[in-house]
């Protein structure tokens, strides 16, 4: 159950999204899949919808798309909610590539280095495209919702259209009451 | 030292101040729609040639295998190396600071409006699409991973999708193991 009062959901989002900070191999889209068990499943501060909302809505807004969880911490807990999620989801990792950044360069030519940076590289894909199919399965409730994601990930695979103008196709489909 | 702008005294390549950092990072916050990357690259390499292709490409692949979000890492990385922690700070506030601020605006409107049914559609169609980028963005990082031949790394990737999308395993628990399994088989393949 939800606690709204004193510091309760504060300390809970802090200390969430400070793991998943630190977790987030392969960007923000890596960590949707765990905003998202934890959001709606885990805590049940939100329904499907309202996730694909806030992750729809942190697509078409300016900035990176790791906004979502300021989005999330305002719904959990108002604006200090917002402040905290935000500052727990960036800190550490933020904390761990300023060290990182300042000595990386010494290991140019390690061994290790290239092996780190290689092994990355399918962890990420794999939660990437974890993400895909978690926000897929939580935004496409109908046929023509699962096209118009299909119809979306081709075009943009195949040109390099501006992704709003497709968000703003995919709206007018979506006002239009085919999903 | 090791970084090249200290390195070589009367370097042609210009060094920002603290203020056009913070507010080069500001227009890119702001004008990152759909990812800021594009935007940093443009501002950084293109506009104001404080690196070169390839370090931008070298400072960027850092920041794309640490943990957290991608471009916020960049900024850490990039202020840090022209302008240490205080360089740092200026350009994760000036990325962070606006959209955070429109953001919460839009969520106290959400909260008053997310009901209304023509917002919830259009939404609704949004959030379609925006998987529908997730899936483009795997097939472009995916493609050279597969096409390069008979390697682990596909089943590596594979599992991942597994653990994390399909039967939601936590996402720590997932990493503990896969990600030294994959740098290990990294280690094994050079």
């Amino acid at each position: 159950m939800r606690d709204d009062s004193g510091f309760g959901p504060l300390l809970t989002l802090a200390g969430y999204f400070t793991v998943l900070s630190l977790f987030a191999i392969g960007g923000a889209n890596a960590a949707v899949p765990e905003m998202h068990r934890i959001a709606v499943e885990v805590m049940h501060w939100m329904n499907d919808r309202q996730f694909a909302d806030m992750y729809a809505i942190a697509q078409v807004s300016p900035g990176p798309n790791v906004i979502i969880v300021t989005l999330i911490g305002y719904h959990v807990a108002g604006v200090a909610g917002a402040a905290v999620a935000t500052v727990a989801m960036v800190g550490p990792t933020c904390t761990f590539a300023f060290f990182v950044g300042r000595t990386w360069d010494h290991f140019k030519e390690a061994g290790w280095r290239a092996a780190v940076q290689a092994g990355m590289v399918p962890v990420s894909l794999g939660l990437v495209a974890a993400s895909a199919f978690v926000v897929a399965r939580a935004a496409d409730h109908n046929e023509i919702a699962a096209l118009l994601t299909v119809a979306t990930g081709v075009t943009a695979y195949f040109t390099r259209i501006n992704p709003l103008w497709l968000f703003a196709v995919a709206g007018a489909v979506g006002l239009a009451g085919y999903l | 030292m090791s970084d090249p702008a200290i390195a070589v005294p009367g370097a042609k390549a210009p060094r920002p101040s603290l203020t056009e950092l913070f507010l080069s990072f500001v227009g890119v916050s702001i004008s990152g729609f759909g990812g800021a990357l594009p935007w940093a690259r443009r501002m950084i390499v293109d506009r104001r040639g404080w690196m070169t292709t390839d370090e931008f490409n070298e400072a960027f692949s850092l920041a794309q295998f640490l943990p957290g979000p991608n471009v916020v890492n960049f900024s850490v990385v990039f202020g840090q190396r022209f302008g240490g922690a205080p360089g740092a700070a200026v350009a994760l506030i000036g990325l962070m600071g606006p959209p955070v601020v429109i953001v919460t605006l839009i969520g106290v409107l959400y909260a008053y409006f997310g009901d209304i049914e023509a917002l919830s559609r259009i939404l609704s169609g949004i959030s379609s699409a925006a998987a529908g980028l997730i899936v483009a963005m795997v097939a472009k990082m995916g493609a050279p991973l597969f096409r390069r031949g008979v390697s682990a790394a596909p089943l590596v990737a594979i599992a991942g999708f597994i653990a994390v999308g399909v039967l939601r395993w936590p996402l720590p628990l997932v990493l503990i193991v896969l990600a030294p399994v994959s740098v290990a088989l990294a280690w094994v393949r050079r």
